[in-house]
């Protein structure tokens, strides 16, 4: 990776510092270093570093981490809640018209992801919220931009309308509206053409469109992977439409994403939602305290804590770790654990969420192929039951068969025999050192 | 000679008025902040000290140079300042531009810098990048300068992902004259390239240039998906793909440096094209890129317009950053 965490930045000052008695002015100043490259580098904006510094160094230097017996672990406490504070707290609410429809309008630049985005925040309000949105294709501009948003709508079921490309957007606009009443939609979702923030003609477009349709939310569609300008870009559409929230697109990237805290800095206007993928129901509320962790690369616990809560099944993971203990694990638990792992999303997704997970020695440049665990979960399908429950009936005839049926070949059988009798080893050894320590039972036991 | 002077001269010599002055233009926004700033710095400061040099780092970071190569061009710049006891901030104004350009051409084979067809038979040009950073416009400009060069030109949509993709490509097939092969939204895009292939070959050709799917690098699958892509280019045409060209969007921050290390594993990149340099980002991520990895930029789109699509010129690029400042001297 590129990119170091803050963590591992603070790894060099943190041994240098430790066994010391004392904490020096001149350790907090490199510490304080370390924060402010870990911040650029994950692309938050230079001047709202130097005010974060500013801060946490004043904190830092005070009795909070010198007096701290573990300074570096305190620094890094310091600037995670420095940062959560600035993120500010959740808000995810649409806010409403008194009288229908509500109006929203979607801007940003190029590329940022707004048809999509429009897509996708209709699907979320029909979904959740049981509205009847009508989507509005606005960018006259780029080729099949309104052939895309229609395609959309197409897919969600949902009313698109549209004008072609030779009518004034600010036309479109105002009829739309007048439509949306007419048809008793409760929602106007109003998608325009991406623009440089500097194009002052273009601009002006949005404000005309602005007073036409005064909508009660004008979000700013923004790229995660943003670097510098963010701040640009986010003033200056802030100060020519007073936008009302942010949206934050391809978060399902490995980007860190310090751009989420510059915008929020320079206008104060919180970010809404997150977009997480490319599906049209990968529109997430977004969560300053999550994304303050991801600025600083510590790994998205909570979101990875969530994700089990939600899809592993209590007793299911009591049995198993029963199982394990009396060493009846059997392939069908096997498969069973996969299913459990599979339900939390994609592999290397659950893996970018640990913390660390780039410093482990083999999961550092870790592809998990999604293909390969297609490929076990055949074979054990086309085991017989009494396989499964006793891996050591297994003979060349029943190998051959069962390469044959799950359409793998007899050594990937063999390697698959291996490893689940290696992985029962193991579980044994585990269960052993478990005994020694009490109380410090196995959370997730396929991890 | 001084460094600014040579890159005068390397104008003067080429005769590059026009692309100069499109660079200007395009770079207008750029440039006033970027050069105001290093200018606005030197003012400030009358001596060369600690504080100047963490003023200038910011000014650099804020260029998205990255902050890898920023800091290892201050520790050199430090270096010179001692080795020619330079205590004058506005020296230093000189010797900043000579390294942000030593940077970019390492090695000074400028000889990658140009789009490198083969002649006589089918060169293949695929065309990758994350979502939403303008492949398809690219392609569309890119098929009409190489139309204009009186190249004959086949575009294959092999985007069969996003909505409307297709379509739009086709309007840009349409605009430029050129054809557009294309199958169904959601089929294979392996599938699309390969009758593209077997299409611009039947048609004689001289230039393929193949749409994709965006892709954010870190999607496994999605990146096989391209590796397949590619070999399916090669096995059609040998010594294909002659380029494979990443888009990167000027915007984008310190990512795009992972952006060209994963696209260059999957699919071996040999160019950037770097979009949206006439806002007020500086695409300085292109000078880490090129530091770290080796991948020249080939071109750089500076505005809307069909004509507004550029073959890199890393002196002018620099020229277009430093304008303010030569023309002071």
């Amino acid at each position: 990776m590129a990119f170091e965490g803050l963590a591992d930045r603070l790894q060099g000052v943190i041994k240098k510092v430790t066994g010391k008695g004392k904490v020096s002015e001149q350790d907090v100043k490199e510490m304080t270093r370390e924060v402010r490259l870990a911040l650029l580098e994950a692309d938050v904006n230079f001047k709202v570093v130097k005010d974060l510094v500013k801060r946490i160094k004043e904190r830092a230097v005070g009795q909070e981490v010198l007096e701290s017996l573990t300074p570096g672990q305190q620094v890094i406490k310091v600037v995670k809640e420095e940062l959560t504070d600035l993120m500010g707290g959740e808000q995810s609410k649409i806010d409403a018209a008194d009288r229908p429809p509500t109006v929203i309008m979607m801007v940003g630049l190029q590329g940022a992801g707004k048809t999509t985005t429009t897509g996708k925040l209709a699907n979320l309000l029909r979904k959740k919220y049981n509205k009847t949105p009508l989507l509005v294709a606005c960018d006259v501009y780029r080729p099949a931009a309104i052939k895309q948003l229609e395609t959309l709508g197409k897919q969600l079921q949902m009313p698109v309308f549209s004008m072609g490309t030779d009518t004034n957007p600010v036309e479109i606009t105002e009829k739309a509206i007048a439509k949306a009443k007419e048809d008793h939609n409760d929602y106007v979702i109003i998608d325009t053409a991406g623009r440089l923030h500097v194009d002052n003609d273009l601009m002006d477009e949005l404000q005309k469109m602005k007073e036409i349709a005064q909508p009660n939310e004008i979000l700013l569609v923004v790229d995660a992977m943003t670097g510098q300008d963010a701040v640009n870009v986010a003033e200056s559409f802030n100060d020519q439409l007073d936008i009302t929230g942010v949206v934050l697109t391809k978060l399902d990237g490995d980007t860190r994403g310090g751009a989420a805290l510059s915008i929020k800095a320079v206008t104060d206007k919180p970010i809404k939602f997150a977009g997480m993928g490319e599906k049209l129901d990968q529109l997430e509320a977004f969560h300053p305290e999550r994304m303050a962790s991801r600025i600083l690369g510590m790994g998205d616990v909570l979101t990875l804590i969530e994700k089990a809560q939600t899809t592993v099944d209590e007793k299911q993971a009591k049995e198993l770790e029963e199982k394990m203990r009396t060493m009846s694990f059997t392939f069908d638990d096997f498969l069973e654990q996969m299913s459990q792992v599979k339900k939390m999303g994609p592999l290397e997704d659950l893996l970018g969420m640990l913390p660390g997970a780039g410093k482990i020695k083999g999961l550092k440049n870790i592809q998990v192929d999604e293909k390969q665990l297609a490929h076990v979960e055949a074979i054990v399908q086309s085991m017989t039951k009494e396989e499964r429950i006793k891996p050591e009936i297994m003979n060349a005839g029943r190998k051959k068969r069962i390469a044959k049926g799950s359409g793998t070949s007899v050594s990937q059988v063999n390697r698959l025999l291996k490893q689940f009798d290696e992985m029962k080893k193991m579980m044994k050894q585990m269960t052993n050192m478990q005994k020694g320590k009490k109380g410090k039972g196995m959370k997730f036991p396929f991890m | 000679m001084g460094f600014m002077d040579k890159i005068k001269n390397k104008f003067k010599q080429n005769n590059a008025e026009e692309v100069t002055e499109k660079y200007k233009e395009g770079m207008q926004k750029t440039r006033k902040s970027f050069s105001g700033k290093i200018n606005d710095l030197v003012a400030r400061y009358r001596k060369v000290d600690e504080d100047f040099f963490e003023e200038l780092e910011e000014v650099l970071i804020t260029a998205d140079v990255g902050v890898g190569t920023v800091m290892d061009l201050i520790d050199e710049l430090k270096m010179e300042v001692k080795r020619q006891n330079i205590k004058d901030s506005k020296k230093v104004k000189e010797i900043i531009s000579e390294k942000l350009v030593e940077i970019y051409y390492d090695g000074d084979d400028e000889d990658i810098e140009t789009l490198q067809l083969s002649n006589g038979e089918l060169s293949v040009i695929l065309v990758v990048g994350v979502n939403g950073v303008g492949k398809t416009t690219s392609i569309g400009k890119l098929a009409y300068k190489l139309k204009q060069q009186g190249k004959n030109v086949v575009l294959a949509a092999g985007d069969t992902f996003r909505a409307g993709a297709i379509e739009q490509l086709e309007v840009w097939g349409e605009r430029t004259g050129v054809p557009v092969i294309k199958h169904k939204e959601g089929s294979d895009p392996a599938a699309v390239i390969f009758d593209g292939v077997k299409a611009a070959k039947s048609r004689n050709a001289d230039v393929l240039i193949c749409d994709t799917a965006g892709r954010l690098q870190n999607k496994v699958n999605l990146m096989n998906e391209l590796a397949k892509v590619k070999r399916v280019i090669s096995r059609e045409v040998p010594g294909a793909p002659q380029e494979v060209l990443l888009v990167l969007d000027a915007t984008t921050g310190q990512n795009a440096l992972q952006q060209a290390k994963t696209f260059s594993d999957a699919a071996g990149v040999t160019g950037i094209v770097l979009t949206k340099l006439d806002g007020t980002a500086k695409g300085g991520i292109v000078l880490a890129i090129r530091h770290e990895l080796n991948i020249p930029v080939k071109f750089v789109g500076l505005g809307e317009q069909v004509d507004d699509f550029q073959e890199f010129d890393a002196h002018a690029f620099v020229y277009g950053l430093f304008s303010d400042m030569l023309d002071e001297e």
